[in-house]
């Protein structure tokens, strides 16, 4: 029966480690669970520091648990003979080459990814003008909402936030091979802007200004995806997103504008301070704390 | 400290009828293992009504918009028994917030603390039994917003048990009623830790020192230590939010921010703010949720290795650091949040350092067994599974502790099958493998043997076949109602099918466990004083032990974990034996 046990626990890694290799090689029948094809150079460096950090871990994993299921193995029987255990309270040396070991590992680690967040997370693009180097401009600022995307691409001036603005909504078209930056803003509560195929995602604010920045190497239609609450609907906050050619671009772009009078309004956008909400009627008071409620279900 | 005889197991000074003296010995009870008694009776409640809820949601990942079994025809009958998306939202905010808040944190410290802890040190009791029956009476009022809330329109809070603002501000009256409830969780857990810290401080039995205490007891205190520094910090934030609420404070709310078209704040708080305050508390919490079931663990493993706890003081060093660095990694919860990007590397940093104490802590397990006479009981079954688990979620915890993949894997569905590895597969694990360990202590009787060994079995089988595929859903977001409508995670519908029946699998598997326990509670064998040969002082005392615990005082004169001792005939040497 102990012997039971001990295939039981060694079970653990066999199979972890076999599924999550099956996942990471695309073997059936896990051969879609893993990420999808990355499609970006900053996403499969992303991709190697996962795969790699897993790979370690189920070194880890196989080294811890085999020895436990073997421990259980060789002194699970030993329960009913005269034999005493060992009585080993410690033992210095193994303690220390246990701490140090997995220490230099973990210091490793950590200085080895700083350049992967740097290049995604710091290193904003910029673009060197008559030898003064400035960030680059956003192409499209993207105004997350309950439940849904606004898309405000630049337009002639290459300025968002200006009137020739152009307003898309839950449709994000962009180049492809192209370096681009976005402009995430928020016109109520958290929502986060996730791209899974390009290794991208970033919590977007209300009161903050946030930017991402990416290359997609090829063209292809993937999707945006909420990834905090943000309410009821917040499984449906979805957009697509398409990376076409340069041309295929320009021409949808010149769509866009003949469809979309220059009539850029800024949607909502109530600023009614405390005491402005104060001086409000009472039934408009309780039409607010109404739709409050609303906001629930 | 005087003898106490076991007349005394009622409350001196208490005379009157049946009744009244049933009242206050059960009720309004002052001794410290009735008031555990009460905490593990009331989590393990709360732990089925969280268990439903976690099935709901299995339920609806699987099924989606489906009939609910049950339920569904209950609570929507005007859309033929699917749930709402709110709904949803609700059951996986309740199912957390029940989980964390009224099962593992109360049966961890206010269960096995209050119960173990005066055993443990050898005291006749807390330091402040009135205190301690408050800390249990203060959970009732949280117990009460909570029931209230789920008979709220909106059937309960629904912004996650993170609650982040500006959503949780705007959301109906549940949310208030979830604030209320977590300031009375903190407040009682705030009375529990201050009554661990002075009893395990200054009611120590003589002979006992700090390097005598078994690891538990370590377990609990450093838990004590890290409640009552993170916990008002929590309060504070709750009450803001619960401000910003009520009294339009805005705290949390920027300028000029908009819901359902014209609801507008004062403004001029941080949004983020909240989740600094939170995660403050909310890291911290997640050791003190399992720093005392790696305690209990420690004494299990070794009991039934009949072997010494390899490296005793590395252990209790590696709480402690553990602890230490617990303060300063809450950021690695906000990597993607917009906070500002170089910190989340000096959060990195630090994050990559507390898995290494905690690895630390593996390898003496493995340590302790390794050449031990192992007796592979019920409860060390637990132990070895809570070991071997834990070792998965640590180590899912280094890969998402790098900020590059943390990109990818946050708020995904990778994030619930980590915080399910140490959380149930471990704390969980380690939490039945006590109560099947210290049961027969408890109530003087053995739970069974065979029953106990299939729940485990089944347990281990089914909590893998739910949790490990979570590990392949990076691309899923969490709490998401139906993740269908992506077109990118269609495929991922057979896989969260296979999921769902394993829950309900885990599920049905615990009603096995509801039977030994009540079962054993009548019927099971009489346990003796110290059916496992253990070496700790609780043992040494009657099962169960009467008012007042020991009915000599006892006189420590070795360590905890004096198993198999070349100089002795046993194989244990109990702490209080003179040699
Ligand atoms: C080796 C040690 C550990 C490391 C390095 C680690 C690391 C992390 C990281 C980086 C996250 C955030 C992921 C994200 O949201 O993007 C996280 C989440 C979490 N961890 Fe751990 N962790 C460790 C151990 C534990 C333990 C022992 C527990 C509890 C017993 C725990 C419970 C949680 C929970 C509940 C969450 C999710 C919170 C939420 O967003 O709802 N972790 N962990
Ligand atoms: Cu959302
Ligand atoms: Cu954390």
């Amino acid at each position: 029966m102990n012997r039971f046990w001990s295939v039981l626990f060694l079970l653990v890694p066999i199979l972890g480690i076999a599924s999550v290799l099956m996942a990471m090689y695309g073997v059936t029948p896990l051969e879609s669970a893993w990420l999808p094809k990355s499609l970006s150079q900053a996403g499969d460096t992303i991709d190697q520091l996962f795969n790699g950090i897993h790979l370690l871990a189920a070194f880890i994993l196989a080294g811890t648990v085999f020895t436990i299921g073997w421990a259980l193995w060789r002194f699970g029987d030993r329960g009913n003979s005269n034999e005493k255990a060992r009585y080993v309270t410690h033992n210095t040396k193994l303690e220390i080459t246990w701490t140090v070991i997995p220490a230099l590992i973990l210091v490793f680690l950590a200085f080895f990814q700083m350049k992967s967040w740097a290049e995604n997370k710091m290193d904003r693009p910029t673009v060197t003008v008559d030898g003064v180097s400035t960030f680059k401009a956003p192409m499209v600022m993207v105004k997350a909402k309950r439940f849904g995307w606004e898309f405000y691409y630049a337009g002639d001036d290459g300025i968002v936030e200006t009137q020739d603005d152009i307003f898309v909504e839950n449709l994000l078209v962009l180049p492809a091979g192209e370096e681009i930056v976005l402009q995430l803003e928020s016109r109520d509560v958290i929502h986060s802007f996730y791209v899974p195929e390009l290794r991208l995602k970033q919590d977007i604010v209300p009161g903050m200004t946030q930017f991402v920045w990416f290359n997609a190497r090829e063209e292809k239609e993937i999707e945006i995806m909420c990834t905090e609450l943000c309410g009821w609907g917040h499984y449906m906050m979805k957009a697509d997103l398409n990376f076409v050619s340069r041309a295929q671009f320009d021409a949808w772009i010149e769509e866009q504008k003949a469809a979309y009078s220059p009539e850029f309004k800024n949607v909502v956008e109530p600023s009614a301070s405390l005491g402005e909400l104060k001086k409000l009627h009472s039934p408009q008071l309780s039409k607010v704390s109404k739709s409050l409620l609303e906001i629930n279900n | 400290m005087a003898e106490v005889s076991v007349e005394n197991s009622i409350e001196p000074g208490r005379k009157g009828n049946a009744v009244s003296r049933f009242v206050w010995t059960y009720v309004f009870a002052t001794d410290h293992k009735v008031i555990g008694l009460q905490f593990l009776f009331s989590s393990l409640i709360w732990f089925f009504v969280g268990g439903f809820l976690a099935l709901a949601v299995r339920w609806q990942l699987a099924w989606p918009w489906s009939d609910m079994p049950i339920f569904g025809h209950m609570l929507f009958a005007e859309s033929g028994g699917q749930m709402s998306p709110g709904f949803y939202n609700m059951l996986f905010t309740m199912h957390a917030t029940i989980m964390i808040f009224f099962v593992i944190i109360p049966i961890l410290a206010g269960a096995f603390g209050n119960y173990l802890i005066p055993l443990m040190v050898g005291a006749e009791d807390m330091a402040f039994p009135r205190l301690n029956m408050m800390s249990y009476w203060f959970m009732w009022p949280a117990f009460g917003c909570i029931i209230l809330s789920f008979f709220m329109p909106e059937y309960g809070a629904s912004a996650g048990w993170t609650s982040y603002p500006p959503l949780s501000v705007f959301q109906g009256d549940a949310q208030s009623l979830w604030l209320l409830a977590m300031v009375f969780v903190g407040i009682s857990s705030m009375m529990g830790s201050i009554n661990y810290l002075t009893t395990i401080i200054q009611m120590r039995a003589p002979g006992m020192t700090m390097f005598r205490l078994p690891m538990t007891v370590w377990g609990m205190f450093i838990t004590a230590i890290m409640q009552a520094f993170a916990l008002p910090v929590l309060t504070a934030a709750l009450l803001m939010q619960l401000s910003d609420r009520m009294l339009m404070t805005g705290f949390f709310l920027p300028e000029n921010i908009a819901v359902n078209n014209g609801v507008a704040t004062s403004g001029g708080g941080q949004v983020l703010l909240w989740q600094h305050l939170f995660w403050f508390y909310s890291h911290p919490a997640v050791y003190i949720m399992i720093l005392p079931a790696m305690g209990m663990v420690s004494d299990i493993i070794s009991c039934f290795s009949r072997k010494p706890l390899f490296g005793y003081r590395p252990m209790v060093y590696s709480i402690t650091s553990i602890a230490g660095l617990g303060f300063i990694v809450w950021g690695h919860h906000m990597f993607i949040s917009g906070m500002n990007h170089t910190l989340a590397m000096s959060f990195m940093v630090s994050t990559m350092l507390i898995a290494l104490p905690s690895g630390i802590k593996v390898f003496n397990w493995i340590g302790t067994l390794w050449g031990g006479k192992l007796q592979l009981t019920t409860p060390m079954l637990f132990c070895v599974g809570f070991v071997s688990m834990f070792v998965i979620g640590g180590l899912s915890g280094i890969v998402m502790s790098a900020p590059p993949v943390d990109i990818v894997i946050h708020d995904t569905y990778y994030i619930v099958a980590h915080l399910h590895y140490v959380l149930f597969a471990s704390s969980v694990l380690g939490v039945l493998g006590a109560i099947y360990f210290w049961f027969p202590k408890m109530f003087g009787r053995m739970m069974n043997e065979k029953l106990g060994k299939i729940h485990f079995l089944l347990t281990f089988i089914f909590l893998n076949g739910t949790f490990f595929p979570m590990h392949f859903l990076s691309r899923m977001p969490r709490r998401v109602a139906d993740p269908y409508i992506y077109e990118g995670l269609k495929d991922l519908l057979p896989l969260n099918q296979f999921m769902t029946i394993c829950a309900i699998g885990m599920g049905l598997t615990q009603l096995i466990f509801v039977a030994n326990f009540f079962g054993s509670m009548f019927f099971g064998p009489k346990a003796g004083r110290n059916p496992w040969n253990a070496n700790t002082l609780e043992w040494t005392t009657v099962s169960p032990p009467p008012h007042g615990n020991f009915d000599v005082q006892p006189i420590v004169r070795r360590g905890p974990y004096e198993y198999s001792h070349p100089e002795t005939e046993r194989d244990f040497f109990p702490q209080t034996e003179s040699s």
